[in-house]
């Protein structure tokens, strides 16, 4: 069970302002029933340009009608400037909090009332901006993009929790961390992912590594090495030339050829002199 | 504020008798049932007593039973000593609705190996048996198909099943913790070779399970440890529960007959009584093969977890496959297996009873469940008063 706030249940047992505002100056709708929750929010303005009425309508779960319910109470007596400057976190510090996988109710509130400030405004409600990354949800990428800038997300999970891409088939995580990679500058540095090894590609990969940069390193020095075995994660080479008299031998082997193998190969490799 | 509890398909309460039996070995008799004095001894003898008991219940012999922790132990060690004991071959089958005890297994198998068959079920959770007899194989080493849904009631045709199976060198395991208890289960009759149970889904305390284990069945164990259920299962026995277990299984020989008569009518009266006063209320599961129990129904135009709140508001206790009860952003798997749509499986609320409940249980629910989602209704925005059409 969920541990909502009294405030959740509170607005939830008794939400205020249900319903649709008659000839409003603003409506906003977003969700849908696939996804699980969606709300129609509607606001009419008095004579000082004030929301005098807010009303929602909402399919969904406690928090989502809780949100809603904030939602209306915390836009009463706002002007638009001031509704504008709503984020989804005040509807959640309204509410004493949500717990974070919810969140993503009082992101729907917010752009409900986003919707409703536009179609106030008169323009032309906001295209879908930027390309579809989760299908399930039809969450964009600018979409989750400012999520993760918003609210600092740092993972897949925290993304779901706020925006909900990535919460169905799971397809779209692969994109989801790239843009919070490329959020974070992580871009450059991270290495690609490397699946697991069958031994016959740890193997190749070893060797290519060897021939590639360590055995060209080595014979500078007039050294060279041969890859003798490979068994599990212990890689068996023998040191040849100045090498296998070099008194440095073992630092070569441990601080080079092993870290070496260890970022290109697999970082559990441990290599061993045979005489 | 009085509880009503119609989640008994997530777990039951302990029988008072059941309760009474255990008691004394929390208590005084806390002897270790291995030990050499008359002192653990004693305990050991209670446990045999509780194992005659249980294999009564599933009409086994006592030594097909090892006790385990809990269904989902058993199901784990069904499944692991299943490929141990055929370790050339490589396909498994079982359904699309499986538990996750058995679900997640799988998929785990799927990526170390193993080629995983999942059979469909059709709009009513009837299984395909088509589908499933004709992609077993020379490879297939393993078929596990549960008993009986814990979300639709649907009971499959284990029978058939085990019928078909048998002579094909297949181990042939089903997960029938939602079974025993609710449907007379006979394993000598059905001739499968193994079986999962679960102590608090029949009245016994939490943290007991039972692996039915057919004579002659290739078996290696899942604990690996002492010498306990005949080298079956290492771990000392969690005496009180086996004890309670015993207990429980004589009440559900027992009340055998008014789950098929008494509880079957309330659940036909809740079912009845819903459907018709809630319009756009839709079953799910075929009406007639199910756990006596359970009804599952689909509101729509309303959210699960907001009707389980409203219901929690005058103490009654059901579950939902909406995605918001679980955490996670899908509705449950087995009604997606089903085919019904997000909308309708968003508003889906299972009641599953118990021999405690009562008809003024029911008629509580009936009257008190229509107006709630009236109330959420007037409140969704896709709702028209009186509108069958989708918006």
């Amino acid at each position: 069970m969920w541990e909502y706030t009294d405030k959740v249940k509170e607005h939830f047992i008794n939400p205020r302002n249900v319903g649709e505002v008659e000839n409003p100056d603003g409506v906003g709708e977003v969700g849908s029933m696939a996804c699980g929750d969606a709300l129609k929010l509607s606001f009419k303005l008095d004579e000082n340009k004030k929301i005098k009425e807010a009303k929602f309508q909402t399919f969904g779960c406690a928090s989502a009608i809780a949100s809603s319910s904030a939602l209306t109470e915390m836009l009463i007596g706002k002007t638009i400037e001031e509704a504008e400057k709503i984020t989804n976190d005040d509807i959640a510090d309204y509410l004493g909090g949500l717990p974070k996988e919810k969140m993503h109710c009082s992101v729907l509130g917010r752009d409900a009332l986003e919707k409703a400030i536009y179609c106030y405004k008169g323009e032309a409600i906001r295209e879908i901006d930027g390309n579809i990354v989760c299908e399930c949800f039809g969450v964009t990428d600018k979409e989750i993009e400012r999520a993760v800038t918003e609210h600092q997300l740092q993972t897949i999970e925290d993304v779901t929790n706020y925006v909900k891409a990535g919460g169905g088939c799971e397809n779209c995580h692969e994109n989801i961390q790239k843009i919070i990679d490329d959020i974070y500058n992580k871009g450059m540095d991270v290495v690609p992912v490397k699946k697991e090894l069958t031994n016959i590609q740890k193997i190749r990969l070893i060797e290519e590594t060897l021939e590639r940069e360590i055995k060209p390193a080595l014979q500078k020095d007039g050294g060279n090495i041969e890859l003798i075995d490979v068994d599990g994660i212990r890689v068996l080479v023998k040191l040849i030339g100045t090498c296998a008299t070099c008194k440095a031998s073992q630092l070569t082997l441990k601080k080079y050829v092993e870290i070496r193998l260890q970022e290109m190969v697999s970082p559990d490799l441990i290599v061993e002199e045979v005489k | 504020m009085d509880i009503i509890y119609m989640d008994n398909n997530a777990t039951t309460r302990v029988a008072p008798e059941v309760l009474d039996a255990m008691l004394p070995y929390l208590k005084d008799f806390y002897g270790n049932a291995s030990s050499m004095h008359s002192f653990g001894g004693l305990v050991g003898r209670e446990i045999a007593a509780a194992r005659e008991k249980i294999a009564a219940l599933i009409n086994a012999d006592p030594d097909e039973i090892i006790f385990t922790s809990c269904g989902t132990e058993s199901d784990s060690t069904a499944i692991n000593a299943a490929i141990r004991s055929n370790p050339r071959k490589k396909h498994i089958l079982t359904t699309r609705v499986e538990h996750p005890a058995v679900k997640n297994l799988y998929e785990y198998l799927a990526q170390n190996g193993y080629r995983v068959t999942w059979v469909p079920v059709d709009k009513e959770g009837t299984l395909d048996l088509n589908y499933l007899f004709s992609h077993l194989t020379e490879d297939t080493a393993l078929v596990s198909v549960m008993w009986a849904n814990n979300e639709s009631g649907v009971v499959f045709p284990i029978d058939e099943l085990a019928e078909k199976l048998r002579g094909k060198g297949i181990v042939f395991h089903s997960d029938a913790v939602q079974a025993v208890g609710k449907v007379p289960v006979d394993v000598k009759r059905i001739g499968l070779d193994m079986m999962s149970l679960s102590g608090h889904k029949i009245h016994a305390s939490k943290g007991v399970g039972v692996l039915y284990v057919k004579k002659g069945t290739k078996f290696s164990p899942f604990m690996i440890g002492g010498h306990q259920e005949k080298n079956r299962r290492g771990g000392t026995e969690n005496v009180a529960s086996i004890i309670g277990l015993g207990q429980a299984s004589e009440l559900a020989m027992d009340h055998l007959e008014e789950m098929d008569t008494r509880i079957r009518a309330m659940r036909d009266r809740l079912e009845i009584g819903l459907m018709q006063n809630i319009p756009n209320a839709l079953l799910n599961g075929k009406k007639d093969s199910r756990l006596p129990n359970t009804t599952n129904i689909s509101f729509e135009y309303v959210e699960g977890e907001a009707i389980l709140l409203m219901m929690d508001q005058l103490g009654i206790c059901a579950s939902s496959g909406s995605a918001c009860t679980s955490g996670s952003l899908e509705p449950s798997h087995v009604l997606r297996a089903m085919g019904v749509p997000f909308t309708a499986a968003h508003g889906s609320i299972r009641f599953s009873l118990s021999t405690y409940n009562t008809e003024k249980e029911v008629d509580f629910v009936v009257e008190n469940l229509p107006p709630i989602i009236e109330r959420l209704r007037t409140m969704s925005p896709f709702w028209k008063a009186g509108a069958c059409s989708l918006q």
